[in-house]
C-alpha cells in the first residue's frame, strides 16, 4: 500500500496548481478522473465497471459548483464518494424472513470464500434476534467439511443437521422437514465451494433450489477477489438468482473493490461483512464506509459514528460549557480517557484514521497501559486536588505517586500534560467557538 | 497429458477469451493509441496490476514504434517475451533433499489441499514424505489433512486441535529425522498478513525448523489464490518480510481467474512461482512453467 500515494493526496497534488474557484471544468475533471481510475483499479474494481462508473461521474461533475468549504480536489472526491455510495446501495439490507417458517437460507460461493465459518456467524446473529437456526451440512466433497460445520455450529450453539455424503438436495429436503417438525424457524444450508464454471456442482445447487423453497441465496465472496469477481457474481446470479452478497475477510488490508464490481453486475444488496475469525465477527454492510475504503480514504465515517456512540449528547454539552468557561478539571480529563476506551481504545481509533494504514501503526505504539497509569494517578488524587491541580505540592505528589504505584516524575508529567491540554482548549475555543471533539 | 498440459488446459478458457479479443484488436491493425489502451485493459482485467500493465504496454509500444512494426503476430510475441522475461527474473532453484517445505498463506487459499497434492507429487517421484498438521486453529483442519495424507499414502504428524503449532513442527521434524524422510511438508493455519501476533507465531515455527533441522533444505512457500486481486502483492510482501519466502504456489487456476499479479511478484519481489494448482483432484498439480503460463494467457 505504501507504494501508492492515496487518491486524496494525488488529487490534492494535481489541484494544488489550480487555485481558482468556481465551476469544475472538463479538463480538471478529466485530469482528476485519470487518478480516480487508477485508484479504483488498484482497489480491484473491475475495469469495465470502473470505466462505466467514471463515465457517469464525469458527466455529473462537469459544471458543478465547487462548494465554498471545499477545494476542487475535495469536490471531486465528494462527487466520486457520493456516487460510490449510491451505487453500492442505500442503507443496509436485512435478512429475508418467510411469513411461514422455516425461512431457508442457502449459502453459495467459490472454494475458500468462508461459507462454513459464515454459517456459524449467521447462526450467532439469528440467535441474537431470538431465532432458532438449524445448520445443514451440504458440503459432501471437501474432506472434513461436515466436521468443521459441526465444530463451528457447536461454538455458535446451533444444531447441525447432516446425512454424511448423501446427495445434498435430498439432505436439504430432509433438513427442512426436520426443522418443521422440531420448530426451527430458520434453516441455513452450507454448500460445497465450487468454481462457477463447474457445471456438475452448479446443477446441484439448482437441484437444492428445486427441492426446497429457498428464501435467501447468499453469495459469499472473499473481499480480496480481483477482476474475476464479475464473472463469479454474474454466473452465480444468472444460474441461481442470488438475493444478496456477503463479503468476507474484510479484516485484512484489501481495498475491496470487488464489492463495487459485484454490486454493479448483479444489482443485489451486500448484506453483511465478515471482519474476523471469531464467530461474532459479523457486521452489517455500510456503503459509505466501503466507499471510503475503496478510495483509500480511511474509515472517517465510522470514526465519527463511534465517537457519537461513546460521547452522549449531554456529556458533549457539558464539556462544551466547561471549555467555554475554561473550567476543565482533572475529573473531566479522566472521563475523556474513559470515552476513549469506549471508542475501542486509542489504537482502534488510530487505525480508522485516514493515512494511518500507511503509517503502519503497530499494536502497542500507543501505549494503552500508559493511559491506565494516568487514570490511576488521577484516581489517587482528592476531589480538591482534581479541581485545583495548582495546590498539588511535593508532598501531595509523593502521596499520589505512592497511591497509584507510579513515580513523582510521572505525576509531574501528567500535570504538565493537563496544563497543555487546557491551553490547547483555550486556543480552540478562541478559534472556532463550537468544539465537539476535544481530543 | 503432457507435463504442463494441465496448466495450459486450465488457462484455455482464458486463452479463448483473450485471443479472440486480441485478434479483434490486431485485425483493426492501426496500432494507434486506442489499440495500446485496449492491450493494457486486457492485462488489467487479468489482474496484472495497473502500474505493471502500463509499464509492459509502454515497452511493447516503444519497441513496435521504433521498429515500425504493424504485424499482429510480432507484437503478440513481443508482449509474451516481455511477460515471460518478467517471470524468469525469479528462477526456481533446484530442490535439495532432505527438505522441509512450509506452506503459508491467508485463509481459504487452499493450503491443505495443496499439501495433499504436493505430497502425492513427491510420492510419484519416489520420495518419502511426512506431513505435519500445524494448522491447529481451524475447526477440522487436522481431519482434512488426515484425509489427504491417507489418499497420498504418507505419514502424518498431528496433535490435538488448539495445541501449539510449533510443538507439532518440533515433533514432525524429529519424526522426519528419525525416519530419514526425504520431504517434510508443514501445513499452517490460514492467517491474514495484517494480524501481527499470528505472523509472530509463524516466525516461531520458522525458527523451530531452522534450529532443529539445519541439515535440511528449508523452503517456505506462499499459497496464493488465483482469484485474488492486487492484495496478493501485499500478502507476498508481508509474508516475505516475516519468513523470507522461497516460492509461490498458485491455486485455483482452473477457474476463469488468471492470476496476473504474479508478474508483480516475480518482477518486484523476485519470488518464483513453483507449483500451480489446476483442479480439485490429487493429481491436479503441476510444476509452474513460465512459457506455458504466458502461452496460455493469450
Amino acid at each position: 500500500m505504501a507504494l501508492f500515494a492515496s487518491l486524496s493526496e494525488r488529487l490534492n497534488h494535481i489541484f494544488s496548481k489550480l487555485t481558482k474557484r468556481g465551476k469544475l471544468t472538463e479538463l480538471e475533471i478529466r485530469t482528476a478522473m485519470r487518478e480516480v481510475r487508477i485508484a479504483l483499479l488498484e482497489a480491484d474494481v473491475n475495469i469495465r465497471v470502473a470505466k462505466d462508473f467514471i463515465a457517469t461521474v464525469s458527466e455529473k461533475a462537469v459544471g458543478q459548483q465547487v462548494l465554498a468549504s471545499l477545494n476542487p480536489a475535495q469536490q471531486v472526491i465528494k462527487i466520486v464518494n457520493d456516487e460510490l455510495i449510491a451505487l453500492m446501495g442505500s442503507g443496509n439490507a436485512k435478512l429475508e424472513v418467510s411469513p411461514k417458517p422455516p425461512t431457508v437460507i442457502m449459502m453459495c460461493g467459490l472454494q475458500g470464500a468462508g461459507k462454513t465459518t459464515m454459517c456459524a456467524k449467521l447462526a450467532v446473529l439469528l440467535k441474537k434476534q431470538g431465532k432458532k437456526p438449524l445448520l445443514v451440512a451440504c458440503d459432501i466433497y471437501r474432506p472434513a467439511a461436515i466436521d468443521q460445520l459441526k465444530v463451528v455450529g457447536g461454538k455458535a450453539g446451533a444444531e447441525v443437521f447432516e446425512k454424511g455424503t448423501q446427495a445434498p438436495p435430498k439432505t436439504a429436503k430432509q433438513a427442512v422437514e426436520y426443522a418443521n417438525r422440531m420448530g426451527f424457524d430458520t434453516v441455513v444450508i452450507d454448500t460445497a465451494g465450487r468454481l462457477h464454471i463447474d457445471e456438475k456442482l452448479m446443477l446441484e445447487l439448482e437441484e437444492i433450489k428445486k427441492e426446497v423453497t429457498v428464501h435467501e441465496i447468499l453469495l459469499t465472496v472473499d473481499a480480496m477477489t480481483g477482476q474475476d469477481a464479475v464473472n463469479v457474481a454474474e454466473t452465480f446470479n444468472s444460474r441461481l438468482g442470488i438475493t444478496g452478497v456477503i463479503l468476507t475477510k474484510l479484516d485484512g488490508d484489501t481495498r475491496g473493490g470487488a464489492c463495487l464490481s459485484i454490486k454493479a453486475v448483479t444489482g443485489k444488496p451486500i448484506k453483511f461483512i465478515g471482519v474476523g475469525e471469531k464467530i461474532t465477527d459479523l457486521e452489517p454492510f455500510y456503503p459509505d464506509r466501503m466507499a471510503s475504503r475503496i478510495l483509500g480514504m480511511g474509515d472517517v465515517l465510522s470514526l465519527i459514528e463511534k465517537a457519537q456512540e461513546a460521547v452522549s449528547e449531554q456529556q458533549a454539552k457539558e464539556l462544551e460549557r466547561k471549555m467555554r468557561e475554561n473550567s476543565f478539571t482533572l475529573t473531566d480529563y479522566l472521563s475523556q480517557f474513559d470515552m476513549l476506551k469506549k471508542m475501542g481504545g486509542a489504537n482502534a481509533l488510530l487505525n480508522m484514521l485516514p493515512g494511518a494504514g500507511k503509517l503502519k501503526v503497530k499494536e502497542g505504539d500507543v501505549d494503552e497501559r500508559r493511559i491506565e497509569r494516568i487514570k490511576a494517578m488521577i484516581l489517587s488524587m482528592t476531589q480538591r486536588e482534581r479541581d485545583n491541580p495548582q495546590i498539588i505540592n511535593y508532598s501531595r505528589k509523593q502521596r499520589i505517586a505512592a497511591g497509584s504505584g507510579t513515580t513523582i516524575q510521572e505525576v509531574n508529567q501528567l500535570l504538565k500534560q493537563f496544563e497543555q491540554t487546557k491551553e490547547l482548549m483555550k486556543r480552540m475555543r478562541g478559534g472556532k467557538g463550537k468544539m465537539r471533539m476535544p481530543f | 497429458m503432457s507435463f504442463f498440459g494441465k496448466i495450459k488446459d486450465a488457462l484455455k478458457k482464458t486463452k479463448d477469451n483473450v485471443s479472440t479479443k486480441l485478434r479483434q484488436l490486431f485485425l483493426k491493425n492501426k496500432l494507434g493509441d486506442a489499440f495500446y489502451d485496449e492491450l493494457e485493459e486486457i492485462l488489467i482485467s487479468s489482474d496484472v496490476g495497473v502500474t505493471t500493465a502500463e509499464d509492459v504496454v509502454e515497452q511493447v509500444k516503444e519497441e513496435a514504434i521504433g521498429n515500425k512494426i504493424k504485424d499482429e503476430q510480432f507484437v503478440t510475441d513481443l508482449l509474451k517475451d516481455i511477460l515471460e522475461d518478467t517471470l524468469n527474473e525469479a528462477p526456481v532453484p533446484e530442490l535439495k533433499y532432505p527438505c522441509v517445505m512450509m506452506f503459508v498463506g491467508v485463509n481459504g487459499v487452499g493450503k491443505t489441499t495443496t499439501i495433499g497434492k504436493v505430497a502425492n507429487w513427491f510420492v510419484r517421484q519416489k520420495k518419502t514424505v511426512t506431513v505435519a498438521a500445524a494448522d491447529t486453529f481451524r475447526a477440522a483442519a487436522i481431519d482434512q489433512l488426515n484425509v489427504w495424507a491417507d489418499r497420498a499414502k504418507v505419514k502424518i504428524v498431528k496433535h490435538e486441535e488448539g495445541s501449539d503449532p510449533s510443538a507439532v513442527v518440533f515433533d514432525a521434524v524429529s519424526s522426519a529425522k528419525a525416519r530419514n524422510t526425504d520431504v517434510l511438508l508443514i501445513d499452517t493455519a490460514g492467517r491474514l498478513h495484517v494480524k501481527e501476533n499470528l505472523m509472530k507465531e509463524l516466525e516461531k515455527m520458522d525458527r523451530v525448523v531452522q534450529r532443529e533441522f539445519p541439515e535440511a533444505a528449508f523452503y517456505k512457500y506462499l499459497v496464493l489464490d488465483a482469484t485474488t486481486g492486487q492484495n496478493a502483492v501485499s500478502q507476498a510482501r508481508v509474508f516475505d518480510e516475516a519468513v523470507e519466502l522461497d516460492g509461490i504456489v498458485l491455486t485455483k487456476l482452473d477457474g476463469t481467474a488468471k492470476g496476473g499479479f504474479v508478474f508483480s511478484l516475480c518482477g518486484e519481489l523476485k519470488i518464483p512461482v513453483v507449483f500451480a494448482g489446476v483442479g480439485e483432484k490429487i493429481d491436479d498439480l503441476e510444476l509452474f512453467d513460465a512459457e506455458q503460463f504466458v502461452e496460455g494467457f493469450f
